[in-house]
């Protein structure tokens, strides 16, 4: 009994012997290595692809962000700010619930079913709102126009992107909103399309800030 | 170019990608499992270890080892995470609550990656880094572990012993896992992961002035190096909430694609290791026959399914992007979604709860299979060959002869340790998913109702008890009772079904080979690969079809 206590014993403390030198190695020494190798090499990357607009940062180029009035009384959630072109939905976005010092987002999904109730009156809502925002100047959105990443909320919240068919609706809304013509903002769109990766890989997307910075500096102009 | 078409052309690339893979890491890994030299940091290693590398073990022994090791890493890592309010370089978060530590510990050293908690709000630089990924590392070498002793046992005869647990720790962990990881890290790097050990910071916005204070609040954090090993080591548990949909994790329409052939790449590869240990390469093309059979077969299936997008709410929006983001689109998001729970990985680049009802059911069912096409690193290998034991029995039967596999009789004993292992997974999950839906509290949990709130708690137990990870994440799970019976679940479900496996692999060790004859059942041929891809439906369809029906079934016919 004592002697497979003690072989017991032994076999623990090797145990964490080899789980504290693992710790160094991968724990450790790895992530550091990565990291130097990293900011040595891929720096604007590795600190969070920052975009800069008159050497300001406005954000990240892969998180999306929203583009909102300020929030009126009454509102529980603000109106979007229509001048700008707007993302996809994000009605899974958490915030802060425990180590309150900070105002984290917390990216997520809705997680709804494809029968859930609320998502289908989101979805339902949002398309109405899409319809009605973006039909302006004769210009008239059908919904069957309406794609479906307009109406739905994405996997982190924070996709930066919208579908090209997205953007293509928003056109006209954009034009009469900043004084431009259709064809700038139309120009402006396809300049900011990018599509797949060797004609396959990733869908074609609209980097939502990318073209709202180069909107203001059109508007600006 | 059509959606459908991209689609089908990424999984072509993923497919040629893991093809080119194949056989040289496969015969590198053989090479490294079978090796007699020791490299000089790996002298080191055993010297502050006090382990003799060269001692061969038989299966108690090795099974010890395991067991111990695991031991002290989930108390490792659970006291971490109850220390972490005062420990320096934690971003000031405090220590996690003992139900939650308690299970987040069982959850990483099982491989399973189960989060009840928010990454970005809970879990400082010191937890993640030097507690979680490490056991990325070290849960996945310990599963490759385990899957060589089998294979030894398979290989070896009249011995008994099957190799020393501490070499093929460290081995898997530094001759295999960190070099591909950090090239991979790089690559994600380079791709737009983040990768930095800045605290939370703000960011400012466009617009400035309507914002929450003028900006937005990050975390920093080694992302890239944590994502590699997540993927590669099959673990999958996410930095960010949004684990792989986070764009810092998943940047782009390539990486996506680089992550899944993270994920699949070891798995596929260990049936050539396996091929070239036993002495017969047909062998491994004979189990990969059949890995590869179910992959393609669940991925154009599932691809159908969120194309066609059954289901009210998608029906009105004209797509099934819910919880899926633009740069992966549907497709990007099904292949994912299938190679991430065919492995143990359970990484998400999509939410699968708001996947059409056959979809969900599809990713539901991928795991109940037991992870075996590919699998886990180790467990999908161990798993599989499981099955070919089940299969060559039932071939047995048919023709009233004792069935053999790779020279090795499969006699009562090594039935009742191969009906042992895949009693276990199901029993876990039925009885907990039964208790759960019987006690009045744990359904408050659920965001859906009807078919769906039942399908997110068998889900739970399903992904818990498979080492999966991955959840219908509607589930409120940092409750305590979740939190407890899904960490005992995984505990379970990752370390009994390795004491048959080690019990298996020593008895198979022991015996002396027998020789061939015309009447051995040929295992190397694709008659067998069918014979295999048949037990494994019918023995998880036979287990789980009436769970099924009630949940993901139920809810896509009703679409």
């Amino acid at each position: 009994m004592n002697n497979s206590v003690s072989s017991a014993g032994r076999l623990l403390w090797a145990g964490l012997r080899a789980l504290l030198v693992m710790t160094v190695v991968c724990g450790v020494i790895y992530p550091l290595v990565v990291t130097g190798i990293a900011q040595a090499a891929f720096g604007n990357k590795a600190n969070g692809s920052e975009i800069k607009e008159n050497g300001k940062v406005v954000g990240s180029s892969l998180i999306g962000q929203t583009y909102n009035l300020p929030l009126k009384k009454g509102e529980e959630t603000p109106a979007p700010d229509l001048k700008w072109f707007q993302p996809r939905p994000s009605n899974g976005l958490g915030s802060n619930s425990v180590n309150t010092q900070y105002t984290l987002i917390l990216s997520g999904a809705t997680n709804r079913s494809g029968d859930n109730a609320d998502l289908i009156k989101w979805v339902t809502d949002a398309k109405a709102a899409v319809v009605k925002d973006n039909s302006v100047n004769g210009y008239t959105v059908k919904p069957s126009d309406v794609p479906a990443d307009a109406v739905t909320s994405s996997g982190s919240g924070l996709d930066p992107a919208i579908s090209p068919q997205y953007a293509k609706i928003q056109i006209h809304r954009i034009a009469a909103l900043n004084h431009l013509t259709v064809d700038q903002v139309d120009k402006l769109v396809a300049d900011h399309t990018s599509g797949r990766l060797l004609g396959f890989m990733s869908e074609p997307t609209v980097n939502v800030l990318e073209l709202n910075v180069a909107l203001r500096e059109l508007t600006q102009k | 170019m059509s959606p459908v078409l991209a689609g089908v052309l990424q999984f072509l690339a993923l497919a040629v990608a893991l093809g080119l893979a194949y056989r040289p890491l496969g015969d590198y890994m053989a090479g490294v499992y079978s090796s007699t030299k020791h490299l000089r940091v790996e002298k080191w290693i055993y010297k502050a270890i006090g382990a003799d590398p060269t001692t061969e073990m038989r299966w108690p022994a090795y099974l010890r080892g395991v067991l111990a090791f695991s031991f002290v890493s989930v108390l490792f890592l659970y006291l971490l995470q109850r220390v972490q309010g005062s420990l320096p370089g934690s971003l000031g978060f405090s220590s996690i609550d003992p139900d939650q530590a308690f299970n987040t510990a069982a959850s990483f050293v099982s491989n399973t990656n189960w989060q009840s908690y928010y990454g970005e709000q809970a879990m400082g630089h010191v937890v993640q880094t030097g507690g979680l990924a490490v056991q990325n590392f070290l849960s996945a070498s310990v599963g490759i572990a385990v899957a060589v002793a089998l294979v030894r046992g398979f290989a070896r005869s009249r011995t008994g012993e099957l190799g020393n647990f501490w070499a093929d720790l460290v081995r898997g962990t530094v001759r295999i896992l960190i070099p591909i990881a950090a090239i991979a890290a790089v690559v994600l790097v380079a791709c737009g992961a983040i990768q930095n050990f800045s605290g939370i910071h703000d960011v400012g916005q466009f617009l400035n002035e309507h914002s929450l204070g003028g900006s937005q609040q990050w975390n920093g954090g080694a992302v890239a190096s944590q994502e590699a090993i997540k993927e590669l080591g099959t673990n999958g548990g996410g930095y960010f909430n949004a684990n792989s949909a986070h764009p810092f994790e998943n940047p782009s329409g390539f990486s996506n694609l680089f992550e899944i052939f993270l994920i699949l790449v070891i798995p596929f590869a260990l049936t050539r290791t396996f091929g070239r240990m036993v002495g017969s390469i047909k062998q491994g093309y004979a189990i990969l026959a059949t890995m590869v059979t179910i992959w393609v077969g669940f991925t154009a299936l599932m691809m159908w399914t969120e194309f066609h997008h059954g289901g009210p709410a998608f029906d009105i929006a004209g797509g099934a992007m819910e919880g899926k983001e633009n740069r992966f689109g549907i497709a990007g998001s099904s292949i994912f979604s299938v190679a991430t729970t065919l492995t143990s990985t359970g990484a998400v680049n999509s939410f699968h709860s708001s996947f059409t009802g056959f979809g969900g059911g599809i990713t539901m069912l991928g795991m109940q299979l037991g992870e075996i096409a590919p699998g886990g690193t180790g467990s999908g290998l161990y798993g599989m060959l499981i099955m070919a034991i089940i299969a060559v029995f039932i071939a047995g039967l048919m023709v009233g002869r004792t069935p053999e596999y790779l020279g090795k009789k499969i006699g009562t004993r090594q039935i009742k340790f191969a009906a042992c292992y895949i009693l276990i997974t199901p029993a876990l999950v039925l009885c907990f998913t039964a208790a759960a839906m019987a006690l009045p509290t744990p359904g408050n949990s659920m965001t859906n109702s009807g078919a769906h709130g039942f399908s997110e708690i068998l889900y739970a137990y399903t992904s818990g008890a498979n080492n999966n990870g991955s959840a219908f994440a509607g589930l409120n799970a940092d409750t305590q009772w979740f939190n407890t019976t899904i960490g005992l679940a995984m505990l379970l479900g990752r370390f009994l079904p390795m004491v048959f496996v080690l019990a298996l692999a020593g008895s198979l060790a022991e015996q002396k080979p027998v020789p061939e004859t015309a009447g051995t059942l040929r295992t190397e041929k694709p008659l067998f690969s069918g014979l295999l891809v048949g037990t494994i439906l019918i023995v998880a369809g036979l287990t789980y079809f009436p769970a099924l029906a009630l949940g993901p079934l139920a809810e896509g016919l009703a679409s």
